[in-house]
C-alpha cells in the first residue's frame, strides 16, 4: 500500500511536467524518424525489427538513468526525510521504480502509436506482450539505477551512467541485429539480459513466441540480482 | 523522552560522539550547543534512527533506537539541516505524501495539510514550491514536514542556520508554541538561551555541561552561555574548531 502512495505521488510530480514525458520519447522517436527509413530501406531489417530495437533504447534511457531523480532527492535532504517516516524501505524503493515502469509504459505506448503511423505492422497480442517484458525488465533496471546513483552518488553517476547506456544498448542489439558479430561480441551481446530482450521482442512482434523462454529467465534472474540489492543500498545508513 | 546512555559513534575508528549520556523529559525544548563538528548532527542522526550507534543504548519516545527503530520512526518528527524539498516540489504535496507515510489516510492527509500550514502562517501556499519562498518561510515549511503528523518529540537540526536575524526571531516565536517535546541542535548561543529550557553543550564529541541556561550560567559564575562555554572548554564557542 505504501509502495502504491509512492509511486501515485512521483507520477502526479513527472506528469505534471509533460514535457519530461515528451522528451523520453523524443530521442527515439528522432530514430525513428531519420534512422528508420534508412534501415527499412537499406535491407537491414523491416519496421518490426527496429522499432523493438527503440523500445530498449526507450527502457535503457527512461529506467536506467531514472537514479538522477534520486540524486536530487538526496541532495536536498527529501531521501532522508522519507527515511525517518514508518514507511519501510523497500516500500519506498518498491515505489519510485513502479513510478518509472508506469512512465516507461506511457512513452513505449505513445512511441509504438508513432511507429505504427510510420509503417509499423506487428501482431498486436506480441506488442502487448513485447510491452509488458519491457516493462517487468525495467522494474530491475530502474531499481539498479537507483543502486548505482546512490553508490556512486552526486558527481559520478551522471558520466557514469551516461556512458554506461551505450554499450549496454550496443550489445543488447537494439540498433543494428547481432547475427553478423564477432564471436566475442555475440558472447557478451548473450550475457546481457537486454540481448533476449529485444530477440524475444523482434519475435513476439512478428507474432512468434520464439525466443521468449530465454528472453523470460533473464529477465527473472536480472530482477533476482536487482531488486535484493537495490533493497540492501536502500536500506543501509547514509545511503 | 529522550535517554542516551553511553551513546558513541566512530566513523572508520575516529570517534564522532563519545559515550553521550541525555535525558531529555517531555514537553520541554532541550538545546544541543556546541561548535560546527562537535557531534551534534551525529547524535541527532542516531536518535532519528539514521545512523547506527557504534555503541551504547538510547531509547526515544520508550522505543529503543537499535531494537525497534519503526517505533522510534512513528513518534518522532525531524527537520534537517538545509531543508527537506527539492525546490520544484510543491509544498502541500510533500505534506500530504508526508503524513500518508505516517498512515494517515488521503482524506486526513489533506486535512492536516491545511491545518499545519495555517498553523505555521503558510495558509494558501500548498501550490507553492520552496523557490519560490522566504527563506524564513521555507523553514516553516520544512517545520510542516516534521510537524504534519503530531509527532511526540520533534528533532530540529540546527533550524535558523543560514537565516537573518529577524526570520530566526519569527521561527523562534513559531518553535516555542509547537507544544511538543522538542530537541534542537545549534551552534547559535542566543538561540540556546532564548529557546531552549535546558541545554546540553557537546564538544568534541563529549557533552560538557548541561543544565538550564540560568543555572548554567549561575553555576560557572557567566553573564552569557558564551562565558559558560568558554569555561568549561577553555575557548570560545566562535573560535571553536569546526
Amino acid at each position: 500500500m505504501t509502495a502504491f502512495v509512492v509511486a501515485a505521488h512521483y507520477l502526479r510530480e513527472t506528469f505534471r511536467n509533460r514535457f519530461v514525458i515528451v522528451f523520453g520519447v523524443v530521442q527515439p522517436g528522432l530514430y525513428l524518424v531519420f534512422f528508420g527509413p534508412v534501415f527499412t530501406g537499406s535491407g537491414v531489417g523491416s519496421w518490426d525489427v527496429l522499432v523493438p530495437g527503440l523500445l530498449m533504447q526507450l527502457a535503457l534511457l527512461t529506467c536506467g538513468l531514472t537514479g538522477f531523480n534520486i540524486v536530487f532527492d538526496h541532495r536536498f535532504g527529501v531521501l532522508e526525510r522519507l527515511r525517518v517516516t514508518p514507511a519501510s524501505r523497500f516500500a519506498l524503493l518498491v515505489g519510485r521504480v513502479m513510478k518509472d515502469a508506469v512512465l516507461l509504459l506511457v512513452q513505449a505506448t505513445a512511441l509504438l502509436v508513432l511507429a505504427v503511423a510510420f509503417g509499423l505492422r506487428a501482431s498486436v497480442p506480441g506488442m502487448v506482450a513485447g510491452l509488458a517484458l519491457v516493462i517487468v525488465m525495467a522494474l530491475g533496471l530502474a531499481a539498479l539505477s537507483y543502486v548505482a546513483a546512490l553508490t556512486l552518488g552526486d558527481e559520478l553517476f551522471p558520466p557514469v551512467a551516461g556512458t554506461a547506456v551505450v554499450p549496454l544498448l550496443l550489445l543488447s542489439g537494439a540498433l543494428l541485429p547481432m547475427e553478423g558479430a564477432p564471436a566475442w561480441l555475440d558472447v557478451a551481446s548473450q550475457a546481457t539480459p537486454f540481448r533476449h530482450v529485444v530477440d524475444a521482442l523482434r519475435a513476439l512482434f512478428a507474432g512468434s513466441a520464439d525466443g521468449l523462454g530465454p528472453a523470460v529467465i533473464g529477465v527473472v534472474l536480472f530482477l533476482a540480482v536487482a531488486l535484493p540489492l537495490a533493497t540492501h543500498v536502500f536500506g543501509r545508513e547514509n545511503a | 523522552m529522550i535517554t542516551a546512555r553511553a551513546l558513541t559513534r566512530t566513523f572508520q575508528g575516529v570517534p564522532a560522539v563519545r559515550a553521550v549520556d541525555l535525558d531529555v523529559h517531555e514537553g520541554e525544548i532541550c538545546g544541543f550547543l556546541g561548535p560546527n563538528g562537535a557531534g551534534k548532527t551525529t547524535t541527532l542522526r542516531m536518535l532519528t534512527t539514521l545512523l547506527r550507534p557504534t555503541s551504547g543504548t538510547a531509547t526515544v519516545a520508550g522505543h529503543d533506537l537499535v531494537a525497534d527503530p519503526s517505533g522510534v520512526r512513528r513518534s518522532i518528527g525531524y527537520v534537517a539541516q538545509g531543508g527537506m524539498f527539492t525546490p520544484v516540489s510543491r509544498i502541500g504535496d510533500e505534506l500530504r505524501l508526508q503524513a500518508r507515510l505516517h498512515g494517515h489516510s488521503a482524506r486526513e492527509a489533506r486535512r492536516r495539510t491545511g491545518e499545519v500550514l495555517e498553523r505555521l502562517d503558510l495558509g494558501g501556499f500548498e501550490q507553492r514550491t520552496p523557490a519560490s519562498l522566504s527563506g524564513g518561510q521555507a523553514r516553516r515549511a520544512d517545520l510542516a514536514l516534521g510537524l504534519i503528523h503530531t509527532p511526540r518529540v520533534l528533532f530540529l537540526d540546527e533550524p535558523t542556520n543560514g537565516l537573518d536575524p529577524r526570520a530566526r526571531a519569527e521561527l523562534w516565536t513559531y518553535i516555542r508554541g509547537l507544544q511538543t517535546t522538542i530537541f534542537l541542535s545549534t551552534h547559535y548561543l542566543d538561540e540556546a538561551d532564548a529557546l531552549c529550557d535546558r541545554v546540553l553543550i557537546i564538544d568534541d564529541g563529549r557533552i560538557v555541561a548541561a543544565g538550564s541556561p540560568a543555572d548554567l550560567k549561575r553555576d560557572h559564575a557567566a553573564a552569557t552561555l558564551d562565558e559558560v562555554f568558554l569555561t568549561v572548554t577553555g575557548r570560545p564557542l566562535e573560535g571553536a574548531a569546526a
